[in-house]
């Protein structure tokens, strides 16, 4: 009776599930990206093109204050190379660091000086802070892009859907001033204007520079800022499944074994 | 000897010290809302049109689970002005602006809709949203707690 | 648990100890020469999986602990610290995050698996009334370690159900004033619930303690529901019950490390990954998946109060169920019509959970719009959360009193090893 039960469960686990994700906008489409799967990894090229279309586009409005110059050198980030056990000596972070004007203060005389950044420091935020980036975005908080991947239900594809799916709006639907009509964003009317044009990012690796190019890599970029140590995670998994299913034969062997001469 | 571990779980003297806000009017265009913080929840001051004061004033009468009439609900004389506090009345979720069968508030929690007055009008909600403690300390310029 | 002792103490040592704290003839008597029912089957190697759930939350919990920081400010912050800059850390907080799902999972299996053979009849009532606390107090460290993280669906959560106790009438306000530390859910809400979450687990290892001992002074109940007899009835717990409760817990950790290590936020929510903000309520705020049911029930009563009431109450039915069955027969295995009532309570707490998941004027059978019930269209989740909640309550409170004097039971065994003729149903 009980076994009817669970796979009656099990059956319905299987129908409900899909139904718990609750969907008034346009359903985003299935993008296969490179980190899916058991044994999914990076696309370090993509990731690459990925970050250039955040520091040329994204992150002139949105902050990613939990990433630091250095993961970008990290194991299974956009510029790791294997040479460099220590991400602080990888010359892209160094280079890309420099690049940066880092608020700091003068060690001598304690006055606000700018230096240029370290591979420890910060991606640098656009804005002091959230009052100015509300003010300078036509009061709407452009959010922090760090977890974005994991923090929007449709994750990465809902990302790449919602950067290249601008559209007109259809008749009948009021377009206040200052949004914009994207049928992919809950209820249609965005704040941010469509960022992305062809040709807007010139990738260094000569791929085509589509809206949906620079929308798809950039959204695994973002996946990996989000979930940096996915790599890791499936990696190890493996192993460790491995040795479970290992062991419960050999524990199902010695249960077999124990009870051999018993009736139960 | 029980007492004072049980009295620290109550709010400390900083808490307590409750601050007031201050709020410049102008800002508020008719029709708009504006959500400021005030002692950790949020507070609604909304600039509301004609129509929707008079929708507000004509369902007075209508039943409801805490009746009310518009008028006590804002300062005589300011009807346009409603100063609220943003926190539904069912389990204190945030209700958004506009939304509702009532065109005044919905909460999407459990489904509270408020009218264009912050009077609960459908759903689990048992009270009209709390209206604070405030005035005006001049035309534009209305300060809270 | 009988009295008698079987431990020979085999070394100079061990007699010495025994002699003066007999921890070894405890263990001896509890974990090795204690007999269990020769019939279990695997629905009842949860207990043992539930011992090593908890075993795994505290100590990740623990190693959390150290990097951690319980302030509105830090927390958000924190937890992604562990996620990006601890060695290991995205592992011990995925572990301790999944941990708790998988902690639910084999509890709820642990409580159908006693519903269902009669686990809480006489006399098992204190077993069962400890497991049920056992039961609250894990919700309670369940939903205070959600608010930890202090994203939206943290802060939001912890608003919603610290509000539940404000619908008490006079008392109320004071209680959530008490409980917030403040005139809303902020900074020392979040210190205190650290706090004590990180005291429950230890609460409930110390209800387990007494759960156990519980268990091994009126010995395991079992498939049949009869009480065993004689040594035939039985098999000693080591190697038998451990062998097999050990092969349970690994297939069982398949399962967890699946979760953990392939979709470690399958069970979670994407607004959590969104830092606090007490000015903006997420769209659709849902607890985890363990609450969905209650929330359901909650939400079924137009009333605040009541909705409140009806909450605590299903799982007041709970505490009161050993009372609440009158059948004299234990197992369910010889209660044909039970069964079919059980069967109908397990869907129906299924539903209940999903409909918790859902907004309640969402339609069930999409575009359909059948006609307004009161205060809302027959076919959408709150009428359908309605009809379950009524089924989940008349369940205990009609189902069990009258059935069991009114269903003519099938014929039960004599004793665990001796097979009723003509019991074609021996094999579940």
């Amino acid at each position: 009776m009980l076994r009817k039960v669970s796979l009656l469960a099990a059956a319905l686990v299987l129908v409900a599930g899909p139904a718990f994700a609750a969907s008034e906008a346009k359903k985003p489409a299935d993008i296969a990206f490179s980190y899916e799967g058991p044994f999914g990894a990076y696309d370090q090229a993509q990731l690459q093109r990925g970050y250039k279309v955040y520091r040329e586009v994204c992150a002139a409005c949105h902050s990613m204050n939990m990433l630091s110059f250095r993961n970008l050198a990290d194991r299974g980030g956009p510029f790791y190379d294997p040479k460099y056990k220590n991400a602080n000596d990888n010359p892209y972070a160094k280079a890309i660091a420099a690049e940066a004007q880092i608020d700091d203060l003068d060690s001598e005389t304690g006055d606000p000086i700018k230096r240029a950044g370290t591979p420890a420091d910060r991606f640098p935020a656009p804005y002091p802070n959230a009052i100015a980036a509300k003010a300078g975005n036509g009061g709407a908080l452009p959010p922090d892009l760090s977890l974005m991947a994991k923090a929007r239900s449709g994750g990465p594809e809902y990302i790449a859907a919602l950067l290249a799916g601008y559209k007109d709006a259809p008749a009948g639907t009021a377009v206040p001033p200052g949004l914009n009509y994207n049928p992919y964003f809950p209820g249609g009317l965005i704040a941010m204007a469509a960022p992305l044009a062809p040709d807007k990012v010139t990738f260094d690796d000569g791929t085509k520079s589509t809206v949906k190019q620079q929308a798809t890599d950039v959204a695994a970029f973002l996946m990996w800022a989000a979930e940096p140590k996915l790599e890791e995670r499936k990696q190890m998994g493996a192993g460790v499944l491995v040795f479970l299913v290992l062991f419960s034969g050999l524990l199902y062997a010695s249960y077999r074994r124990v009870w051999r001469n018993e009736s139960h | 000897m029980a007492w004072p571990f049980i009295a620290q779980m109550n709010p400390s003297a900083d808490t307590m010290a409750l601050a007031s806000v201050e709020y410049d009017l102008t800002k508020i265009e008719p029709g708009m809302q504006v959500t400021i913080n005030w002692r950790g929840k949020p507070l609604f001051i909304r600039n509301r049109t004609q129509a929707q004061v008079d929708a507000a004033v004509k369902d007075d009468g209508a039943s409801m689970p805490d009746p009310q009439p518009d008028a006590e609900r804002h300062k005589e004389g300011k009807a346009q002005w409603l100063v609220l506090v943003g926190s539904c009345t069912h389990l204190g979720c945030v209700p958004t602006v506009g939304g509702g069968d009532y065109q005044g508030w919905f909460c999407p929690c459990h489904g509270s809709h408020y009218d264009t007055s912050g009077r609960i009008r459908k759903g689990p909600a048992p009270l009209n949203l709390v209206v604070p403690e405030y005035a005006f300390l001049s035309d534009t310029k209305v300060k809270i707690g | 648990m009988s009295g008698h002792s079987t431990y020979q103490p085999k070394n100079a040592f061990s007699r010495w100890m025994d002699a003066r704290l007999p921890v070894g003839r405890l263990v001896w008597d509890s974990f090795v020469d204690y007999p269990t029912p020769r019939n279990l089957n695997y629905w009842y190697t949860f207990g043992g999986i539930l011992s090593l759930c908890l075993g795994v939350q505290i100590i990740t919990g623990i190693v959390l602990a150290m990097h951690y920081t319980p302030s509105a400010a830090g927390a958000f912050n924190s937890v992604e610290h562990i996620m990006r800059n601890v060695n290991y850390g995205w592992l011990i907080r995925y572990i301790h995050s999944n941990g708790a799902s998988m902690f639910f999972i084999a509890v709820y299996l642990h409580m159908f698996r006693g519903l269902y053979y009669g686990s809480y009849k006489a006399p098992r009532e204190v077993l069962w009334i400890l497991g049920c606390v056992i039961y609250l107090l894990m919700m309670a460290t369940a939903f205070m370690g959600y608010v930890l993280p202090w994203g939206q669906m943290s802060f939001h959560g912890a608003v919603v159900i610290t509000n539940l106790l404000g619908a008490f009438p006079i008392v109320g306000e004071t209680i959530t004033t008490l409980l917030w530390g403040g005139f809303a859910v902020d900074e020392p809400t979040l210190k205190r619930f650290f706090s004590l979450h990180y005291l429950l687990p230890f609460v409930i290892a110390g209800v387990v303690v007494l759960h156990v001992w519980a268990l091994h002074v009126v010995g395991q109940n079992n498939p049949t529901g009869v009480e065993p007899k004689s040594k035939a009835d039985t098999v000693p717990f080591t190697p038998y019950a451990t062998v097999k409760d050990g092969f349970a817990m690994s297939v069982f950790l398949i399962l967890f490390a699946t979760f953990v290590f392939y979709m470690p936020n399958a069970l979670g929510h994407a607004d959590n990954y969104i830092a606090a903000n007490p000015l903006v309520t997420p769209a659709h705020i849902v607890p985890e998946w363990y609450f969905l049911p209650f929330y359901a029930i909650l939400r079924a009563v137009p009333d605040k109060l009541m909705g409140v009431l009806a909450m605590f109450g299903a799982i007041g039915c709970l505490f009161a169920l050993p009372w609440l069955d009158t059948s004299k027969v234990k197992s369910m295995r010889y209660r044909p019509q039970a069964q079919l009532y059980f069967v109908i309570f397990v869907v129906t707490c299924w539903i209940l959970g999903v409909c918790g998941g859902k907004l309640p004027d969402d339609h069930v059978i999409p575009h359909l719009k059948t006609f307004t019930l009161f205060d809302a269209d027959l076919n959408s989740y709150v009428w359908l959360s309605r009809i379950t909640t009524l089924y989940y309550f008349a369940y205990f409170l009609v189902v069990m009193p009258v059935l069991g004097l009114v269903e003519k039971p099938r014929p039960v065994p004599e004793t665990i090893s001796s097979p009723v003729l003509g019991d074609s149903d021996k094999k579940d």
